[in-house]
C-alpha cells in the first residue's frame, strides 16, 4: 500500500535517491515540474512506460494536489 | 490521480512507492524552485515587497500611522503573531482617527494571492480590476509580501492604469 508523505519527507527521500514521478498531463509538466521529476501522465502508466524508472529505488508520485 | 498512479506502480512490480499527496500546488505555494518553461518567469512571490509594514488588531491607529510614515509607506498589512493576514490599512484608513484600534479601522478580509502566480497573470488582474496592491500569502494565509501594481507591471512591461 503506497504511503503518503509530506514535503520535507519527500525532499529528504529524493536527496537519498528516491525517484520523483509527475503523473499530470505532459503540457503541465512542460510548464512546471519539481526539480528532477520524470513525467509519465497517469493514462500512460504501463509496463512499457515505467521502464524509465528503476524498480529497486523508491518512487514518489505526485500530481497537482489532493484531488 | 496521484494515489491511482501509486497503486498502479505497485501492480507493475515497484515495491517502495510513496505519494506526495499535496503535490505541485504545495511545492509552488512554498515558493520552491521548479523546472520547465515557466521556471524563469517572474512570479508574484518574488516581486512582492517583503518590507511592507505590518500591525496587529489591538494597536492604536496612531502607532501604525507613525511607523508606516517613517518607513515611507502609505499602506500596512494587519496580521496576527503567525503573520496570518486579517486586513489592510490603506492611505484612506491610515488617515483616520488615531485613537481607533486597528481592528476598527482596517478593511477586513482582503483578497489574497499565492506566490506562484505568474507576474503576467497578476499584472492583468491588477490592471483590469484597478487594484493598486495585492497581499501575497501562503496557502495557509501567512503573509509573504505586498505586491504593488507598479512593480508587477514593470516586471512584465505592461502599461499601468
Amino acid at each position: 500500500m503506497p504511503s503518503e508523505i509530506g514535503r520535507e519527507e519527500m525532499r529528504r527521500m529524493v536527496a537519498d535517491g528516491a525517484q520523483l514521478l509527475e503523473v499530470l498531463p505532459a503540457e503541465e509538466y512542460a510548464e512546471d515540474h519539481l526539480p528532477g521529476a520524470i513525467s509519465i501522465p497517469l493514462p500512460h502508466i504501463d509496463a512499457e512506460s515505467v521502464k524509465v524508472l528503476e524498480k529497486d529505488r523508491a518512487v514518489i508520485t505526485y500530481c497537482w494536489d489532493v484531488a | 490521480m496521484s494515489p491511482r498512479a501509486a497503486w498502479r506502480l505497485e501492480t507493475l512490480g515497484f515495491a517502495e512507492v510513496y505519494e506526495y499527496k499535496v503535490g505541485k500546488l504545495d511545492w509552488l505555494a512554498a515558493g520552491l524552485p521548479t523546472e520547465g518553461t515557466n521556471a524563469e518567469k517572474p512570479r508574484a512571490g518574488a516581486i512582492a515587497r517583503k518590507d511592507v509594514p505590518t500591525c496587529h488588531l489591538d494597536e492604536r491607529l496612531s502607532e501604525v500611522q507613525d511607523r508606516t510614515q517613517r518607513a515611507g509607506w502609505d499602506v500596512a498589512v494587519v496580521v496576527n503573531e503567525e503573520r496570518v493576514v486579517f486586513g489592510l490599512l490603506r492611505a484612506r484608513e491610515l488617515g483616520g482617527d488615531g485613537e481607533q484600534l486597528v481592528s476598527q479601522a482596517m478593511r477586513p478580509g482582503p483578497s489574497t494571492f499565492r506566490p506562484y502566480v505568474l507576474a503576467e497573470e497578476m499584472a492583468k488582474i491588477m490592471v483590469d480590476h484597478r487594484r493598486e496592491t495585492a497581499p501575497i500569502t501562503t496557502s495557509d494565509g501567512r503573509l509573504v509580501g505586498l505586491l504593488l501594481q507598479k512593480d508587477v507591471v514593470e516586471a512584465v512591461g505592461r502599461k499601468s492604469t
